[in-house]
């Protein structure tokens, strides 16, 4: 992460961000459930400028069979990014951040889903992210838990996810790219909103251990709103379901 | 692509997760250790003459080699005034049972990630001073780390022996002459260290706190956190590693636990590579 640049203001002198936003404001969000044809389950979300799809494949056959577990489903999670995602173009395959970002992806839709319920079975998740703008991850988790509910899969809860980091001193809501590569600090943080815990949490730059608290409760406010946005997809997706019957 | 792998529900599992609750509740745990304790650590850096720096690191029984070696070569274009370092794990089929060859599986790639934002959110290197010509040259530290021995908890020792090898790093000096880059021979420079990061990392078990796992008790963690920390306590990163809940009051708690541990796991790395 680079120091704060003179040229790029990230907090003006009315205290507005870059896109005029206010510290504790989302960009506006636009999430949908069943928006592919051939997956179990799907989803699409918009966040400012972030762009992902994600969708669901299974319960279904392991392959290779090796992998199957006695007790319980494996979850088989992807995040993948275009290579024209970005502003320079993305080399074709996994890059190392996509790999992380997988395993902390699956280990948090883990906690959710009741794999126990379909054992020696495999559930795909896949996350593919077709603009980048910050918030890839957060908004990635988001769509791939309204994918899950989509393709009908018991889980405890759905997952909302959203980041907060600290620009030009101060802790925002919800960071955008420019915040993130200019910014001192970036928390990508999920939540089972629910039990009010958190399924995934990172932190990339510097934090005090009160900015840190004061941060985590910043996203969790922001993360009640992605839900309730969530809840209102599924609900969308459904109640069409109901009027045909 | 990530895969559920071992099965943390299956029953043998469940017994030790009671068995280890019910101890870390008497304030014991099963090696004997209280449960914020850290196992001995013994640094030695130094150990490979062909490396530029290193340094092997215990941790009870698991035991990281840590080897640096300096090129130079061009920098990044968004950054023609900072050096480069990049650092790469492996968790050597050695050092454990369930590692095996081949290219770095998603655990070791999400060690060397840790590990590497530990060293870049903290700024430890001073990069601007790994300069050899603006946006031509500069020094690149490849920062290579080996698990040779798996014992439980690789992130705290894994960063302990990075920060020691690149403390104790010679730079080879290199000089344009005449616009040629030539080595001035016998000459070298430590690396510029700026703070110094460590990380701890904590397992939950219910309400309940504990440090540096042992292998059992990973495989009975509700969940586990590795934070890093820089010299002024400020927390540089964060990774929940597994899966399970963390409510917002653990982790609270984690925080605090944290900051102590790192100081006295600093203390242990200073005193070792004689940084003041």
């Amino acid at each position: 992460m680079m120091t704060e640049s003179k040229e790029i203001k990230l907090i003006d002198e009315e205290g507005r961000r870059v896109d005029g936003r206010k510290p504790d404001e989302l960009r506006p969000i636009r999430i949908e459930a069943g928006v592919l044809e051939k997956s179990d389950g799907s989803a699409y979300i918009e966040v400012g400028r972030t762009k992902i799809f994600a969708a669901v494949f299974g319960p279904r056959e392991v392959h290779p069979k090796h992998l199957e577990l006695p007790d319980r489903a494996v979850l088989n999670c992807r995040y993948h990014m275009a290579s024209f995602s970005v502003d320079e173009r993305k080399p074709l395959g996994m890059t190392r951040r996509e790999i992380e970002l997988s395993k902390v992806l699956r280990e948090a839709l883990e906690t959710v889903v009741f794999l126990e319920e379909f054992p020696r079975t495999m559930i795909d998740v896949f996350v593919e992210v077709i603009q980048a703008d910050g918030g890839t991850r957060t908004a990635g988790i988001t769509a791939a838990s309204l994918a899950l509910a989509d393709a009908g899969i018991p889980m405890s809860d759905l997952i909302a996810a959203t980041a907060v980091g600290k620009v030009a001193g101060t802790l925002v809501l919800d960071i955008n790219d420019i915040e993130d590569k200019y910014g001192e600090a970036d928390m990508p943080v999920a939540m089972t909103p629910r039990r009010n815990s958190i399924v995934l949490l990172q932190l990339n730059g510097r934090m005090t251990s009160e900015e840190l608290k004061k941060a985590l409760e910043m996203a969790s406010q922001g993360i009640k709103k992605i839900y309730q946005l969530q809840i209102e997809a599924l609900k969308k997706r459904y109640s069409v379901v109901s009027l045909e019957e | 692509m990530s895969l559920s792998t071992k099965s943390p529900r299956m029953s043998p599992i469940k017994i030790m997760q009671n068995r280890i609750y019910e101890l870390l509740k008497q304030g014991k745990r099963i090696d004997g250790r209280a449960p914020h304790e850290i196992r001995p650590v013994s640094i030695s850096t130094s150990v490979i003459e062909k490396a530029d720096g290193s340094a092997m690191v215990s941790m009870g029984g698991t035991k990281i080699l840590t080897g640096i070696k300096v090129e130079t070569g061009t920098p990044y274009s968004d950054r023609p005034n900072e050096g480069v370092f990049t650092v790469n794990a492996e968790l050597l089929p050695l050092a454990s049972a369930s590692f095996e060859p081949g290219p770095p599986d998603e655990r070791a790639v999400e060690l060397a990630r840790i590990v590497d934002r530990c060293i870049r959110e903290s700024r430890a290197i001073d990069l601007e001073k790994l300069v050899i010509t603006e946006g031509e040259r500069v020094y690149m530290l490849y920062i290579d780390i080996y698990v040779l021995d798996y014992d439980g908890n690789y992130f705290d020792p894994a960063v302990l022996s990075a920060v020691a090898a690149l403390a104790t790093c010679k730079i080879p000096r290199y000089e344009v002459r005449n616009g040629k880059l030539e080595r001035v021979e016998g000459e070298s420079m430590k690396t510029p260290i700026r703070t110094i990061p460590v990380s701890v990392m904590i397992g939950v078990i219910q309400d309940r706190l504990l440090v540096d796992p042992s292998p059992m008790e990973e495989r009975a963690l509700d969940t586990s956190v590795i934070l890093g920390y820089d010299s002024d306590s400020n927390i540089v990163s964060i990774q929940k590693n597994a899966p399970g809940l963390l409510s917002l009051n653990i982790m609270e708690q984690i925080i605090e636990l944290g900051s102590k541990k790192a100081e006295e796991l600093r203390s242990i790395l200073v005193e070792a590579v004689g940084l003041g």
